[in-house]
């Protein structure tokens, strides 16, 4: 499903990604840790293709489509989706209206009727149960005056009514308090599917002990040094990131 | 040249003053007119070089000559031509002035609660004693509108009463090439009553120049609450000029809607005293720009007494080569104390090309005041655009979606909702990029 090999990409012409290479098939679950400043988050965000994320070097493919020169809306409406590590706010435009619009040009790109408001409404109805948010996130503005876990769930949420191909969610575990992490990871664990795979970018373990993953990856200077299984968290959670860096001296 | 134009100018206007005066139509009006008539002789429209004019070009309207209508119009106006205007489906009291002439036929007037007199201004013996009272000549457009002022709706509501139904004022141009409109409103709130009222300027042509040229004076009394929108929907070759004073009472409340949509030229200038401790004002205002158009929004707020709250927060959207000024102006003298006031003017631009002067200010003479006042300008932040690709949605939708959303949240405060369904779609047919 997506292919990343020899991965380069600067950040206002700092090297930050520098060889990444990560395979993804469709019902796995993938768990990226690594310290601060790692590259975990540059390799979320230019794979969903914010223009700040410039590729140097190297190949993205996603269902066969190259992403390097692929615009952002382009990704999303084929099925890769990033749940933000910092949802932004949009004042005056409902999470309703917000996620209807968003659905429905998925939809016409995909040659399929767009959803009217009823057919819509009921829709949502549907996703906020599996995914367990209250109601009133249906008409609150998107992220407006939301708290930090809120805004975290309405990410999972906007996933839910997506349904992407290819979820990447950027540290949607950061900040949360436990039963929010609960909840999150409730809702992740509905939305997985043998058709769709996730990306679990995190900087802490606690997330894994909720989401499963199938894979254990660690990046560290911008590229995978260490992969595994769910046992390869642990050992990190036991051994911390010093370890790592231990073996890969600057 | 602008003299000899302005001279010209001049010379319709005390034309028409001479017509009405000779008219001798035993108005209750004519002595409010000699008296305006007389200020208008004394006063120089304003120039440029006057702060409070400074960024308003009003040399095209001085540079045309209007003719203003003499009794009522010739010209016929149904209910059909109304329909896209009219609030009467939605239950509202109606009051509709065609070319500045009270039509008993198409205003809706049975629903009137009790405790709420309307009547026309030519006709009303009430109204000569507020008018008088009220006027304040901060322009010779108010002079020459009191110098020509020939009907008007004048509003009346009794203490104690509480009116649950909006009223609605509509006022209608036909359009009739290079003619003049002067409305003026009177509105009494008593003590501690409560009153809505919509003022809807709606010009049905968009190819002649016209101007109107309006005063708007309301007494809000003691502990009493009046809101009050104000819709310029005018033609896109019309003028348009109002001048609005407020007097607030001690604890009362009063909150402003100024939504401009359309016209080649709009100038709303709202000038709001309050007189007594707990006064409350909000003003709140929207100025939707594009072409070469100039809107304009003058705010005055005078603090007179102590202990009192001002809100303003108004916001743009411009676009095309369309220019747009916000002057807000706080004024809190020094027993003032405890004055609360707060000032926001935040504008978009669409195009490289619109222009926004924007001005708030603060004249504080008081030292145990709570000032703030601010101004935006600016475009959608990347961060902000790309989330909504990241979404599925391509640029052009994130920028329609998202100036509809900066709009309505002026348009999401109004209670009265048929007018705030009506404004949401009208904003939304604009901006939405479907």
């Amino acid at each position: 499903m997506l292919h990343v090999n020899n991965f380069h990409v600067n950040v206002e012409d700092t090297e930050i990604l520098r060889g990444l290479d990560l395979t993804v098939n469709a019902g796995e679950v993938h768990a990226i840790m690594g310290p601060n400043g790692s590259g975990k988050s540059t390799l979320a965000q230019a794979l969903a293709g914010h223009d700040a994320y410039e590729v140097t070097d190297g190949t993205a493919t996603f269902l066969d489509n190259d992403l390097t020169e692929m615009p952002p809306e382009e990704r999303a409406r084929l099925g890769l989706f990033l749940a933000f590590q910092y949802p932004v706010e949009i004042p005056g435009i409902s999470n309703a209206y917000f996620l209807q619009s968003s659905l429905n040009e998925v939809r016409k790109s995909h040659g399929l009727d767009e959803l009217d408001a009823l057919e819509f409404q009921e829709l949502l109805a549907q996703k906020m149960e599996l995914v367990n948010v209250p109601m009133h996130f249906a008409d609150r503005n998107v992220n407006e005056g939301f708290s930090g876990g809120e805004k975290k769930r309405n990410e999972i949420l906007q996933m839910a009514v997506m349904e992407p191909k290819l979820a990447i969610l950027d540290e949607t575990d950061s900040g949360l308090d436990i039963d929010a992490l609960r909840i999150v990871s409730e809702g992740i664990n509905n939305l997985r599917d043998p058709e769709r795979a996730f990306v679990l970018v995190t900087h802490y373990q606690r997330l894994l002990d909720y989401v499963k993953p199938d894979f254990v990856h660690v990046l560290y200077q911008g590229r995978i040094v260490k992969s595994g299984g769910p046992e390869l968290a642990l050992e990190l959670e036991e051994k911390g990131y010093d370890w790592i860096r231990e073996m890969n001296p600057a | 040249m602008t003299q000899v134009a302005e001279h010209t100018d001049r010379a319709q206007y005390q034309a028409d003053i001479d017509t009405l005066a000779a008219a001798d139509t035993n108005d209750t009006l004519s002595a409010l007119r000699d008296a305006g008539a007389e200020k208008f002789s004394e006063m120089d429209f304003p120039h440029y070089k006057e702060e409070a004019w400074r960024h308003t070009n009003i040399k095209p309207i001085l540079k045309s000559t209007f003719r203003t209508h003499i009794g009522a119009s010739s010209a016929s106006v149904t209910t059909d031509d109304l329909a896209a205007h009219s609030y009467t489906k939605d239950g509202l009291v109606e009051v509709v002035l065609v070319d500045g002439i009270f039509s008993s036929e198409l205003s809706s007037l049975d629903t009137l609660p009790d405790g709420v007199v309307i009547s026309s201004l030519a006709t009303s013996e009430a109204s000569m004693d507020l008018l008088g009272e009220l006027v304040n000549y901060t322009n010779a457009f108010v002079a020459l509108n009191t110098a020509l002022v020939q009907d008007g709706v004048c509003i009346t509501v009794e203490k104690n009463t509480q009116v649950d139904v909006a009223v609605h004022i509509l006022y209608v141009t036909t359009g009739q090439a290079n003619t003049a409109t002067h409305p003026r409103n009177v509105i009494v709130a008593g003590e501690s009553s409560e009153f809505n009222v919509i003022e809807s300027y709606v010009g049905l042509n968009d190819e002649s120049e016209t101007l109107t040229n309006g005063v708007c004076e309301i007494v809000v009394g003691d502990n009493a609450k009046v809101t009050r929108h104000k819709v310029v929907s005018e033609g896109a070759s019309a003028h348009h000029l109002m001048t609005t004073q407020v007097t607030l009472g001690r604890d009362s409340r009063f909150n402003a809607f100024a939504m401009t949509l359309s016209g080649q030229t709009v100038r709303n200038e709202l000038c709001v005293k309050m007189t007594g401790p707990g006064g409350h004002c909000d003003l709140n205002g929207l100025y939707l720009n594009d072409g070469d158009r100039v809107i304009d929004n003058a705010l005055f707020v005078e603090h007179a007494s102590a202990k009192c709250y001002s809100r303003m927060g108004y916001k743009g959207v411009l676009d095309g080569n369309s220019t747009a000024n916000f002057t807000g102006m706080v004024l809190v003298p020094q027993d003032s104390q405890q004055t609360d006031s707060d000032q926001l003017n935040n504008n978009l631009l669409l195009s490289d090309k619109a222009v926004i002067d924007t001005k708030p200010q603060l004249e504080i003479f008081a030292d145990d005041v709570k000032c703030t006042h601010g101004a935006t300008i600016g475009a959608f932040p990347p961060e902000l655009i790309f989330y909504f690709q990241s979404r599925g949605m391509d640029p052009l939708t994130a920028h329609g979606i998202l100036t509809y959303g900066f709009a309505a949240e002026v348009v999401d405060a109004i209670e009265v909702e048929p007018l705030k369904e009506r404004l949401a779609d009208y904003v939304f047919t604009k901006y939405s990029p479907n």
